[in-house]
């Protein structure tokens, strides 16, 4: 397999079945170095294994992989000192402290002796655990959890990082902050984050390419607006109205055939509306001119990852 | 082999399961009653029954004649009371000795393999950079080290329980003598790495600390019936013998880590999860 030069994560074809299931089904991946890759997907869609293919943690039924310019499958111990991985669950020891977890950790990740110490606290201060270092992990809450996982993850100064889930259960603060880690780690242009995500908000914060994964097959891959234009043709629309007329021009947006989702602003009287296409637009603002509603605003809306990914959700559900 | 890397494999089982008081009561007090204050107590007052006015000291007597020659050319300068103490602190409770080795490693097994899918904390482990022969072995030893250790220690206990109780009728010191030598340098690492690998089969099949630990206690059933077969005066354990009896328990104990080493790998384990 030709991998380019500049490429961290390179697979063809890559297959894993378990039994009559197939998890990864002929994943084709191009992942450049510093990138921020949004791997989405629902429950049992074959993210998790991906990573663990990834990893060499799990062998493939078919096809190749080159990651860091190592094969997965023959050099998995070289490849996990070069990556960090933030699993599903934090897998954590509940027995221990924090503080015992990382130095553990960093000796199991050979960092150097003489770095331990410094690295730990370095950690533990930058996801604010400094203060509760010394407490077992049991008495942790649920997004302390998830910090020290992070923290485990980031130990090493890993060139490739997989996130599964990293803000799940975290407070808005603490997302934040870990969305600034990830920033940091990719602008570097050094540092890869392969972030298996649900959070669509997330993806399109964050990512510079997402990479849809439906049943283990990967459906669509592209920056989040590239694919929004590609793949979903529709429209959103924000109409504002007078606040007299609202229930008018409701009722047109509602007998209108081509409207979907429509809603009305609790406290404004705007309306907003998907359209399958922009084409639609000029017949609407006739309808609603027709019918006296006074128009003061139509705006369209940019397609949100959102749409773009139940788009291809129901699109994959239709051909199933 | 990483060493950096078992040795921390090591002090993270042995922190984990120092902090559970399920898995570090029985360490504790197994020893203590079968090797400290059962010994203690018959040493104590086994002496003293033999003159209990409903004891049949004929049938004693007929008792000890049944043992083998060896066993009785060592009894014949002994009074029927030494011969007694002799007879249960050190031929009877060698093979409870090894009750030490076989628990605390299967305990510890249990908790660190079971155990560490039932606490789904093995995921992070598994993604380290470490090879699965080397995670193997630091599971290993992380069972093995303690149960050498409480062994060792409880051997300690028992010589010192046994002589100290038994010193008013022994009137010197009778224990070690060179079958329990064997017995603990022997067949003692063998019973340890037995129960490691009995447990290490077990967990590969059950998904609980608990049911790991009940049915790899099964591999005590032998020693139990050692005990009776000796109680019999079927067999006594002769230095001869407890070498033999080392033979099997290591082949045993090798057969089952040869396989344990053979099936622990990253990929069978993640994709039965």
């Amino acid at each position: 397999m030709t991998a380019q030069a500049s490429a961290v994560i390179v697979t063809k074809g890559l297959t894993r079945r378990f039994g009559a299931l197939t998890a990864v089904d002929s994943l084709d991946l191009v992942i450049e170095q510093g990138e921020v890759l949004g791997f989405l997907g629902h429950n049992g869609a074959g993210k998790t294994t991906t990573v663990r293919l990834l990893n060499g943690v799990l062998t493939a039924s078919a096809g190749q992989a080159r990651v860091l310019g190592l094969d997965p499958a023959s050099d998995g111990v070289a490849l996990r000192r070069r990556t960090g991985v933030l699993t599903e669950t934090p897998s954590l020891d509940e027995r221990l402290t924090a503080r015992e977890q990382l130095a553990i950790y960093a000796d199991l990740y050979d960092v150097p002796r003489s770095q331990v110490s410094a690295r730990v606290d370095e950690l533990l201060e930058a996801f604010q655990l400094a203060d509760r270092g010394d407490d077992r992990v049991s008495g942790y809450s649920k997004g302390m959890r998830q910090r020290l996982a992070l923290a485990r993850s980031f130990l090493h100064k890993p060139e490739l990082l997989f996130l599964d889930e990293p803000t799940s259960g975290l407070d808005p603060v603490s997302t934040r902050q870990v969305h600034t880690l990830i920033r940091e780690q990719s602008r570097s242009g050094d540092h890869t984050v392969f972030l298996c995500t649900h959070n669509l908000e997330e993806a399109q914060r964050l990512c510079h390419r997402v990479a849809v994964l439906e049943h283990g097959r990967l459906v669509a891959i592209g920056a989040p607006a590239e694919l929004g234009r590609n793949l979903w043709q529709g429209v959103r629309l924000e109409v504002e109205t007078s606040p007299a007329c609202v229930e008018l021009a409701s009722s047109v947006i509602h007998a209108f055939p081509a409207a979907r989702d429509v809603t009305l602003a609790e406290d404004r009287p705007i309306l907003t509306l998907a359209l399958a296409d922009r084409e639609q637009i000029p017949q609407l603002v006739e309808r609603l001119a027709a019918a006296g509603a006074p128009l003061y605003r139509l705006d369209p809306q940019e397609p949100t990852l959102e749409d773009v990914y139940f788009a291809l959700h129901g699109e994959q559900e239709a051909t199933r | 082999m990483n060493r950096r890397a078992i040795l921390a494999i090591v002090r993270r089982d042995l922190l984990t399961v120092s902090r559970s008081k399920g898995v570090m009561y029985p360490l504790i007090i197994v020893p203590l009653i079968l090797m400290v204050a059962m010994p203690a107590a018959l040493g104590y007052f086994m002496p003293a029954s033999t003159r209990a006015p409903n004891v049949n000291i004929g049938e004693l007597e007929q008792f000890l004649a049944q043992m083998p020659a060896t066993l009785q050319a060592q009894f014949a300068t002994y009074t029927l009371e030494q011969q007694l103490i002799v007879y249960m602190l050190l031929y009877m409770f060698a093979p409870l000795f090894l009750v030490m080795p076989l628990m605390v490693s299967t305990v510890i097994a249990a908790d660190s393999f079971a155990g560490e899918k039932e606490r789904k904390t093995l995921e992070a482990l598994i993604y380290t950079p470490t090879s699965d022969m080397e995670l193997f072995v630091g599971k290993l030893l992380s069972g093995w080290l303690p149960a050498m250790a409480v062994s060792l220690i409880s051997f300690v206990l028992y010589g010192v329980s046994a002589n100290l109780s038994a010193w008013p009728t022994m009137q010197h010191i009778f224990f070690p003598n060179a079958m329990w030598l064997v017995l603990v340098f022997w067949v003692t690492p063998g019973a340890a790495a037995l129960g490691m690998g009995a447990a290490v089969l077990v967990s590969s099949r059950v998904s609980t600390f608990q049911e790991a630990y009940q049915l790899s206690s099964i591999v005590v059933i032998p020693i139990v019936l050692l005990v009776l077969v000796q109680a019999l005066g079927v067999i006594y354990l002769s230095v001869a013998l407890t070498v033999a009896l080392g033979v099997v328990i290591w082949i045993a104990a090798v057969a089952l880590l040869w396989w344990g080493v053979r099936t622990f790998r990253r990929n069978e384990i993640i994709a039965r999860w």
